[in-house]
């Protein structure tokens, strides 16, 4: 089976979706002849003509809001938000039309797109290339949110909302891109929407987490088993709808749970999630929830320091578990 | 000075042209009958065609019923003229249950059918532009010979997907009719306040796109320039901004007192220009209507509003649970 990074698992998405169905379009800045600034789109405007491989102005309103026409129209678009630091002009396109477009026609009109964007920090891109402002989305009913942490997960991820008839706001960690390989199938398969993964299993407390963070909590929880402490994994790979199920069914195993995102910390996903054990699981505990997340600060500083003073890290993931262990 | 008889434009049959002017009629009574609703507390909101229902009509009677219209929260005259019937239109004034346009989840004011190819909006002003391109891009793309028409105000040309939608169109040539209905005011602002161009017109130049002012009470001249900025969208040689140079009459919306921002002298003025007058004129003067046919007629779609008064007033309300709906096409309620 062939192994693939990232950034190359979304490509061969986007190409298998293109190949097999001709309503299916991609339309971003830069994403023709140069491929997209991380070549997500590399070599498809070769292959699929400018008619369907679109460089688009520089406007992310009007790429999210002439996505929504081609789909009200039948077609299949892929909208490419350069990084997700500048999808906030569309943001007005996605929440106030896409998201609610089902919905006020009564199900008469709907717009079956994706809106694609690297996000979040540790890559040295300062204010506005490292921000994780998927809270956004997630507080958006009639949108999906998806944020696949592995190569395998982003295709099948991928493909499921190309194919999915609402829309689906799709988040990529930029840092992912080429961090880690993995085999990923030739041709079409899906990873369906909605549903978590236990990315590993363990009994004595659960971190839940999603993206880049879904690496370090492992690297935390490898760490952590060295000294006996079994944590377990979840990867959410979907905010919204969130995966209730598998959320609570770990946590009132565990019976201890933390929230690991890059997210600012407060009203971050985290803050669902901590809200959601407390509703449903809150006698099964025996610890208070816990949050490690980005700092409430208005961004990610550019120099290493600070941005390593913002962010999650194994090392933080790891001892914060340890106190929770020890309340 | 003997008066020229007026001509009508090409392609109009008689029985088109009465139309238009039938659905002038429907338009205006129906919007009158609404204030009166609300007046005596039916019905909490309504938002006004009145004083543009040439600018409306007019450019929709430009259209065929596969090409995609994209209306404004003002367009009832469009909504009528596209097959909406009063029935529908009164259950969703009401905010009652079988609104076609959203069930009742909408203001009034809120067009939107798949039926009639007219695509639902939001209150959000300007968004619906970049709809329309996208529309006509699909419609490009397939190589068809159908346009996408969309509506705006004057005052919401400030906003950026104005400019947004006119970039792409005229990068791609899209087959894609924009409609300024400029009435003057963006609810108390006037135009001088909102643009320093006379005409929002002038704006096309930038975009490399032909751009045309009308007389928006003129239904038959906004016909005549709809025509030609649908065939030359057809013909695929691009997008046209047409401006409709016209009035509100009444306020903003039931919420507004227009008297803080505008002299009633200015008001009247316009109402002596009424569009419905000056074109029930034009057709007496071809031959094609009379006193005795306009009475007719009024009295018939006067009864209809009333049989339809009645039975929205008595429509169930959708189930509370109701909302719970069409979030996501693959779950019923959550
Ligand atoms: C983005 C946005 N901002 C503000 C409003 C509130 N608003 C509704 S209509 C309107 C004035 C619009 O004026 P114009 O575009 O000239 O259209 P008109 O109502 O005169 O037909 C305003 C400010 C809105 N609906 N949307
Ligand atoms: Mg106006």
């Amino acid at each position: 089976m062939p192994v693939r990074n990232m950034i190359d698992a979304i490509r061969d998405a986007i190409d298998v979706a293109m190949a097999a169905d001709d309503r299916v379009l991609i339309l971003g800045e830069d994403v023709g002849v140069r491929g997209g600034v991380f070549q997500a789109t590399k070599g498809l405007i070769e292959k699929y003509g400018e008619s369907r491989v679109i460089d688009s102005p520089l406007a992310e309103s009007s790429i999210a809001g002439v996505a929504i026409g081609m789909a009200l129209e039948g077609l299949r678009p892929i909208a490419e938000m350069q990084f997700a630091d500048f999808i906030l002009p569309a943001v007005n396109q996605i929440i106030s039309e896409a998201a609610k477009m089902r919905y006020r026609s009564y199900n008469d009109y709907s717009v079956p797109m994706v809106i694609r964007a690297p996000f979040g920090g540790g890559v040295h891109g300062g204010l506005y290339h490292s921000q994780s402002n998927e809270t956004i989305f997630m507080h958006c009913p009639g949108l999906k949110m998806v944020v696949p942490s592995t190569p395998y997960d982003a295709k099948g991820l991928l493909l499921s909302a190309i194919a999915d008839p609402d829309p689906v706001v799709f988040y990529e960690h930029k840092r992912l891109y080429r961090l880690i390989k993995e085999e990923v199938p030739d041709g079409h398969y899906t990873v369906p929407i909605g549903q978590a993964k236990v990315a590993r299993p363990g009994r004595d407390l659960t971190i839940i987490s999603y993206g880049l963070m879904v690496h370090f909590a492992l690297e935390a929880a490898a760490a952590l088993a060295k000294d006996g402490v079994e944590a377990e994994v979840v990867d959410l790979r979907t905010l919204l709808p969130l995966d209730q199920d598998t959320v609570l069914t770990s946590v009132r195993k565990t019976k201890r749970a933390m929230v690991v995102y890059e997210a600012n910390r407060t009203l971050g996903p985290g803050a669902e999630v901590s809200a959601l054990i407390a509703e449903h699981a809150l006698f099964d505990l025996d610890a208070p929830v816990l949050r490690v997340a980005g700092l409430d600060i208005p961004a990610m500083p550019y120099n290493q320091v600070q941005e390593e003073f913002f962010l999650p890290s194994p090392d933080k993931i790891a001892k914060a578990a340890e106190a929770l262990m020890a309340s | 000075m003997a008066k020229t008889q007026p001509k009508a434009p090409q392609g109009l049959s008689q029985d088109g042209l009465v139309q238009i002017y039938k659905d002038m009629l429907v338009a205006r009574l129906l919007d009158e009958r609404m204030w009166t609703l609300n007046r005596i507390g039916k019905a909490p909101f309504v938002i006004s065609c009145q004083g543009q229902e040439a600018s409306q009509v007019g450019w929709a009677a430009a259209l065929r019923p596969d090409d995609v219209v994209v209306p404004y929260y003002r367009d009832m005259g469009v909504a009528i003229q596209r097959g909406m019937t009063i029935r529908e239109l009164m259950l969703a004034f009401f905010g009652k249950q079988g609104d076609p346009n959203s069930n009742g989840r909408q203001m009034p004011g809120h067009f939107g059918c798949r039926r009639l190819n007219m695509v639902s909006g939001s209150s959000v002003v300007i968004v619906q532009m970049l709809h329309a391109v996208g529309v006509a891009y699909a419609m490009k793309m397939r190589k068809q010979d159908r346009v996408a028409a969309v509506a705006f105000g004057e005052g919401a040309t400030a906003e950026g997907d104005f400019h947004e939608a006119l970039n792409w169109a005229s990068i791609y040539r899209l087959p894609v009719l924009f409609v300024c209905e400029n009435n003057g005011y963006a609810i108390s602002v006037p135009q001088k306040k909102e643009m320093a161009v006379e005409n929002v017109s002038e704006r096309a130049r930038a975009y490399d796109m032909p751009g045309v002012t009308v007389d928006g009470n003129d239904v038959l001249a906004v016909y005549e320039a709809a025509v030609e900025a649908v065939e030359r969208g057809r013909r695929g040689d691009g997008p046209t901004l047409l401006e409709l140079k016209t009035y509100r009459v009444v306020p903003h919306s039931s919420d507004d007192d227009d008297r803080v921002y505008r002299s009633r002298e200015e008001v009247e003025a316009w109402k002596q220009r009424d569009p419905i007058k000056q074109y029930q004129l034009t057709l007496i003067e071809m031959g094609l209507w009379d006193a005795q046919r306009d009475q007719a007629v009024r009295a018939e779609i006067q009864a209809e509003i009333e049989a339809a008064v009645e039975e929205a007033d008595r429509a169930p309300f959708p189930a509370a649970e109701d909302a719970l709906r069409f979030v996501y096409a693959d779950e019923e309620g959550r």
